[in-house]
């Protein structure tokens, strides 16, 4: 009977394919959202196998910030471009033209309004009563908890007191008009099950992720990749080059290096199975305050 | 080794999903936490925040407390106590582990159903100062119920009864002889204190009376690949890939069985049968495909497949019924009201679906079992349901895949419940009963004319004459006449019979148990409506169970309800039966024929009791008043 083992990557990935098909059938509208990072390089790759050789049956949607790495939106156009996505980018236009940005308005205003609240108005805009994310439980306590299937009501808000069942893989996918579920199909993946599986597969991810010469500047023992010249100038001027790579990725004003000589995904790895820093501590949004992701969450965060 | 073949060696692992189940005090979350920091899978600033909030909320004094660790959720750590499912990630060397760690009260019961749904083995904890007690026997019981085959039971803080043996000795024997009357085949003891790390991880020195291996190296080596079902070929279908007019698969996930390329197939419902073509995926074709794998399929021929359809060996196939028995556990706030017509989503497949009886209700710490008329949060019983689709299904202890389903709510949208498939009782002997709920579905009449002003120009009241009795009694004999004579005394007056109703409104009904209660339920609501617009109905129908006429009664109202029994003997009976039925129930070609292989209950309360024949017709009518 030996033979008939899935390894523990393998059955991740057919759990991930029968949910990403699961919501196809079931839902009216999903939507896939593609934040550029590498868990969703592996969201979308998990999507083109769930329907092999068809095409993958909904689009993605970027939530744009405007504030993302210049290498993070050249990524994305490319990789969207080569492989036919059907791909939507929404950014708040209206928080963008009052010129909000994490330097000028700090982190929490701007997470709101360009992140939070420009995911809410993507979503409302075009319908979409499922969206993918590519969230894991081994990120953050409070995701520890979460269903795969996440319930949202009509104002995209999570009640961590009132989630359905979840039993085997069935899931209920009954909403009334207006509500939504967010889908995790990675659930269940830890950051080495992610890095195995890029490596595995070989799956192109942004390159920022691997350690290069990149000029820096220390903001309250974060590294700040000076990525453009919205950066003030002062703290621009402080700039060093080092040589540094990103463990996550999002808005670069707000989200910290960390010093490496890796630039292999082997290297990554055993860098990452020493290193003293667990991998959300460098983003900047989650010490805002206390529980601050299920607060977030709760508002309609992932 | 380098990381290389780290990595090669890491991807290749097998993984083992358990359940943990207990209260805080049990130490279930120092033994999690043990096991996942001695496996060294803590980062360093984890760990120093942990530190930090031991010393603001924690509830173990100076040392770390591995419970903060472990609940998330605000509203959890400032009550001190595990609400929902948590899932933990950790690794060694030789496997790959997720757990779903439970909070252990009664309350929570939902939530370790939950938890342990997709689990192979469990861990259950039991305090070497108080041995097995009601929630240990709860757990066990609902470990079983969820059919995992693997159980731990670690006898924990062992150091706090200085490592006796007999202590530990005398639990397992306990234990033993609760866990017999439960089916898990596989139950293994281990003496440990989570706290001082006793057998967690490593053997410890102070129990050398234990021959066994510690915890970890038994999660480590537990045998489980075999534990999936190989046998049964099912496939339930979940989506249709027509990316062109070449290829045209039918894409799912392996509930169990082995499906090879040139297998011949059936799908269900339709009966129709092919061959597998191919088996695709987007790394290629494989030759042979196992459970879990998400494949798809390609059939030689076309035919008609969709979501929600199930493929098969033709020689191997699940059951095809729409009235079956299950355990059900009730999961939400609100009680169940055994009258909603609910949804039930079955592997890919959903219907509607409907709670014919309780059979009964189990004391979770007892297992004592007691009539219910409903069903509150929490609570688990026996139930028989009938779908309005057949289900392609397995008993649960078979299979846990095509055994499972889930109920929800058609209003909320809740899973409400969810259920494991029972497969003891032939669906032909499983009981029924009318499923409507009268009292809060009658409705204010639109109509101008009242009743009363109807009866008054028609110069009769609305009522049904029921006539109930055996095949061939007479009832049909005795409602023709009646209709005749009623007619011609310038009534307004109908005849229903089951050949009738049958034959048009009920035609896809059958003679199973649910069946016959929904087509007793129609015409009693075919009466009721007739009697308010002040016409005489005749029911002439063999209707043999006492509590459906009472219902039927109830549905009709009972002012307006007139039974008639007709009394006559089996011989009597056989003698005027004009179809030859029971010549063919005694040759077994017909079932559920009453009075042959199935009881007829006589009536306690008929209005009228007719023995052997048609009786006076004018007696009778002088009887009924009309």
């Amino acid at each position: 009977m030996t033979q008939y083992t899935l390894s523990n990557l393998r059955e991740l990935e057919a759990e991930a394919i029968h949910i990403i098909r699961e919501v196809a059938a079931e839902f009216e509208n999903p939507v896939m959202l593609y934040s550029i990072g590498k868990d969703s390089s592996v969201m979308v790759r998990l999507a083109e196998k769930a329907f092999a050789p068809g095409k993958v049956p909904f689009p993605m949607m970027h939530i744009d910030s405007k504030w993302k790495f210049r290498e993070m939106t050249e990524f994305r156009d490319k990789y969207a471009k080569e492989n036919g996505w059907n791909l939507i980018v929404h950014y708040n236009k209206k928080g963008f033209e009052q010129g909000i940005g994490p330097f000028t308005h700090g982190s929490k205003v701007h997470t709101d309004v360009m992140k939070t609240q420009a995911l809410l108005e993507g979503l409302s805009k075009y319908g979409f009563d499922a969206a993918f994310g590519g969230a894991r439980r081994d990120e953050e306590k409070s995701r520890a908890k979460e269903r795969i299937y996440s319930f949202r009501d009509k104002y995209h808000q999570w009640d961590p007191k009132n989630q359905r069942p979840e039993l085997w893989d069935i899931f209920n996918a009954k909403v009334h008009k207006g509500e939504s579920i967010r889908v995790f199909p990675i659930s269940n993946w830890t950051e080495l099950d992610i890095w195995q599986y890029i490596r595995l597969e070989n799956i192109p991810i942004v390159p920022l992720y691997f350690a290069k010469e990149r000029p820096v500047v220390n903001v309250d023992g974060n590294l700040i990749l000076v990525d453009d010249d919205r950066m003030p100038k002062e703290l621009a001027a402080k700039a060093e080059m080092k040589k540094v790579r990103f463990r996550t990725l999002g808005c670069y004003p707000l989200t910290g290096a960390i010093e490496s000589e890796a630039d292999t995904i082997e290297k990554i790895v055993e860098e990452m199975m020493t290193v003293t820093v667990s991998e959300r501590t460098t983003r900047v949004i989650d010490f805002d305050q206390e529980a601050s992701m299920e607060q977030k969450k709760r508002e309609g965060y992932f | 080794m380098n990381i290389r073949d780290f990595l090669d060696q890491d991807q290749k692992k097998d993984l083992l999903r358990l359940l943990t189940a207990g209260s805080v005090d049990d130490g279930k979350s120092t033994l999690i936490g043990r096991l996942m920091f001695d496996s060294k899978m803590l980062y360093e600033d984890q760990l120093a925040a942990l530190k930090r909030d031991s010393k603001r909320e924690g509830h173990a004094g100076e040392d770390i407390d591995y419970a903060l660790l472990l609940d998330g959720l605000k509203a959890e750590r400032e009550q001190g106590i595990t609400i929902d499912v948590a899932y933990r990630y950790f690794s060694t060397n030789k496997r790959k582990f997720i757990i779903a760690d439970t909070p252990g009260h009664e309350q929570y019961t939902r939530n370790m159903i939950t938890g342990g749904s997709t689990a192979n083995l469990a861990i259950l904890l039991a305090d070497a100062r108080k041995g097995v007690i009601t929630q240990t026997k709860r757990h066990t019981y609902l470990v079983s119920l969820l059919g995992i085959k693997h159980v731990v039971l670690a006898v924990n803080k062992m150091d706090l009864v200085d490592f006796k043996q007999e202590v530990f000795d005398q639990i397992c024997n306990d234990y033993k002889a609760f866990a017999t009357q439960l089916d898990i085949p596989d139950i293994t003891f281990i003496p440990v204190s989570a706290l001082k790390g006793d057998n967690v991880v490593e053997i410890s020195n102070r129990t050398p009376w234990y021959h066994g291996q510690s915890l970890l190296e038994f999660l480590e080596t537990v045998h489980i690949s075999s534990d999936r079902n190989f046998e049964d070929f099912r496939f339930p279908v979940q989506y249709v890939i027509r990316p062109d007019l070449q290829y045209r698969g039918f894409a799912g996930k392996m509930a169990s069985g082995i499906a090879h390329k040139g297998d011949e197939i059936m799908v269900l419902p339709s009966g129709k049968t092919s061959k597998i073509k191919e088996i695709t995926t987007y790394d290629g074709n494989l030759d042979e495909a196992f459970p879990p794998q998400a494949i798809s399929i390609v059939l030689e021929d076309e035919i008609d497949v969709s979501r929600g359809n199930m493929l098969v060996h033709p020689d191997n196939q699940p059951k095809v019924n729409r009235h079956f028995e299950a355990m059900l556990v009730w999961m939400d706030e609100t009680p169940m009201d055994p009258y909603t017509n609910f949804y039930i989503k079955h592997n890919t497949h959903s219907t509607k679906a409907r709670i014919d009886k309780i059979q009964y209700r189990v004391d979770v710490n007892t297992l004592e079992k007691s009539d219910a008329e409903l069903f509150k949060l929490n609570e688990i019983g026996r139930i028989v349901m009938t779908t309005t689709e057949p289900l392609y299904f397995d008993a649960y202890k078979k299979n846990r895949q095509t055994g499972a389903f889930i109920l929800i709510d058609p209003v909320t949208h809740n899973t409400v419940a969810v259920g494991m498939i029972l497969d003891k009782v032939s669906s032909d002997s499983l009981p029924s009963r009318i499923t409507d709920k009268e009292r809060e579905h009658i409705v204010k009449q639109g109509s101008l004319i009242s009743t009363g002003e109807r009866e008054k120009r028609y110069g009769q009241k609305g009522q049904t004459i029921w006539i109930t009795g055996l095949h061939g009694s007479g009832k049909n004999e005795l409602a023709y006449s009646l209709e005749k004579e009623l007619f011609s005394m310038g009534k307004i007056v109908v005849v229903l019979d089951g050949k009738t109703v049958r034959a048009g409104l009920n035609r896809e009904l059958d003679y199973s148990p649910s069946d016959r209660a929904e087509h007793l339920r129609r015409v009693a609501h075919i009466c009721k409506l007739l009697n308010v617009q002040g016409i005489i109905c005749i029911a002439s129908f063999i209707s043999p169970k006492e509590d459906i006429r009472q219902q039927v009664k109830e549905i009709i109202g009972k002012e307006r309800f007139k039974l008639i029994y007709m009394n006559a003997d089996v011989e009597f009976c056989r003698a005027n039966d004009k179809y030859g039925l029971y010549k063919l129930a005694d040759e077994g070609k017909l079932s559920h024929l009453a009075g042959v292989d199935e009881d007829y209950e006589v009536p306690e309360n008929e209005f009228i009791n007719v023995e052997n024949g048609v009786g006076n017709i004018d007696q009778v009518i002088t009887q009924m008043g009309i």
